[in-house]
Order: structure tokens, then sequence, then C-alpha cells
């Protein structure tokens, strides 16, 4: 089972109750498939750096999991049928980017919030 | 006085004399996160362009994972693709 890590943009547009229905349509469709969801966080609406679909905010939301490979297929199929989804990226994890989301998880990068976050997990 | 004078017909080459390093290897850095979009902002330049291994001194391996980064992040609109000033 192969760990992959997925971020999705919505459109600024929805109410809160439609991005909760989203975002809930695919966990559901991960976990019905036999992926088990690592982590999953809100960054919220987000300034774009360039304007996707002429809006220049987005509403982004990650998700890590453990799924078989051909399961990416049928989610992507289904994130680009929903159009309230303006662009998504999956990528599967090797081990420094599962270590490194790991050290993420538990803090290791919290404790010095001032100092630049790359160099941080050097020391560890 | 006799300083001002001298006019260098090409422009004297500047030698840029500390030693260049690669930061990931010194630091231990082993994955490039592309979410981290500030963290990338010190591999491109004020266009948005991804700074070459000459100017930055990383090695062959770090710097095709910072660009697959750098990429990565433009995609999902955290870095832009082309910009007039970003810093």
């Amino acid at each position: 089972m192969q760990q992959y890590e997925t971020v999705i943009i919505l459109t600024p547009l929805l109410s809160q109750e439609a991005v909760k229905e989203v975002l809930t349509k695919f966990s559901t469709l991960l976990t019905d498939n036999g992926a088990e969801i690592v982590q999953e966080d809100n960054w919220g609406l987000k300034k774009l750096a360039y304007p996707i679909e002429k809006k220049t905010t987005g509403y982004y939301h990650l998700t890590e999991y453990k799924a078989p490979g051909d399961l990416i297929n049928k989610l992507e199929v289904e994130l680009r049928r929903d159009e309230r989804v303006m662009r998504f990226l999956t990528i599967s994890l090797d081990k420094h980017a599962r270590a490194y989301n790991e050290k993420k998880r538990s803090g290791a990068f919290l404790k010095k919030p001032k100092t630049d976050n790359q160099t941080e997990n050097a020391s560890k | 006085m006799a300083r001002e004078q001298i006019q260098y017909v090409t422009a004297p080459k500047v030698e840029d004399t500390r030693k260049k390093y690669c930061r990931f290897k010194k630091n231990g850095i082993k994955y490039i996160d592309y979410k981290d979009g500030n963290f990338l902002l010190k591999f491109i330049n004020d266009q948005g362009k991804v700074l070459p291994r000459r100017l930055t001194g990383t090695s062959l391996k770090f710097q095709r994972k910072v660009a697959q980064a750098v990429k990565r992040a433009r995609h999902i609109g955290i870095l832009p693709y082309v910009t007039d000033s970003i810093k």
C-alpha cells in the first residue's frame, strides 16, 4: 500500500457546507475503496499566486493517505468530473517525504518558528 | 587621483570568493516540501525563475528536487509561473 498526498483547490464561491460536502465525498470515496487516511488538514482560503479560472483565491485541502495503486485513477477521474475542484495534485511519498511529514506532524519544526523550518529538520 | 582615470575596457570580473556549498547536503535535508512557499522563494529569482546551480551552489541531485518542487508549487498556485517582482 503506497502512501500518497493529494492537494485539492476548491473554488472560493462555495458555501461552508458545499466545501464540507465535497471534502467528505472524496474522503468517503477513499475509505470505501480500501484507502486509509493518515492525515487531513484544511489550509482554508488562500490567495493564489496567479488567477486560476479567473479566481484569485482558492480553498486548499490536503489529504495524506495509504492506498492501493489503482485507486488513484478512480480518485482523479472523480476530481476531474467535479467542477467545484479547480485544481488538484497527487504525489506518491517516498521514505524521505514520509519522514518529513511525520516530523512535521510531531511538531519538530514548531519549537523555533522563526527559523526557517527546512534547516530545522537537519538536526533531527 | 590616477585611479579615477583608469577606465576598464571590459568590466573587471568580480570573483565570488566565498565557497559555495550545497545547503541540503550540509544541513542533511532529505526532502524538499513543495507546499512550503517561503522556503522555495530562496531558489527562484525575482521573476519566478529557478536559480541555476552555479549561483545557489546546490548539488545536481538536490537541484533536480528543487526544480521539481518549484514546478509542483507553481501548479497548485503557491508560486507564480512568471512575475515581475516577487520579493
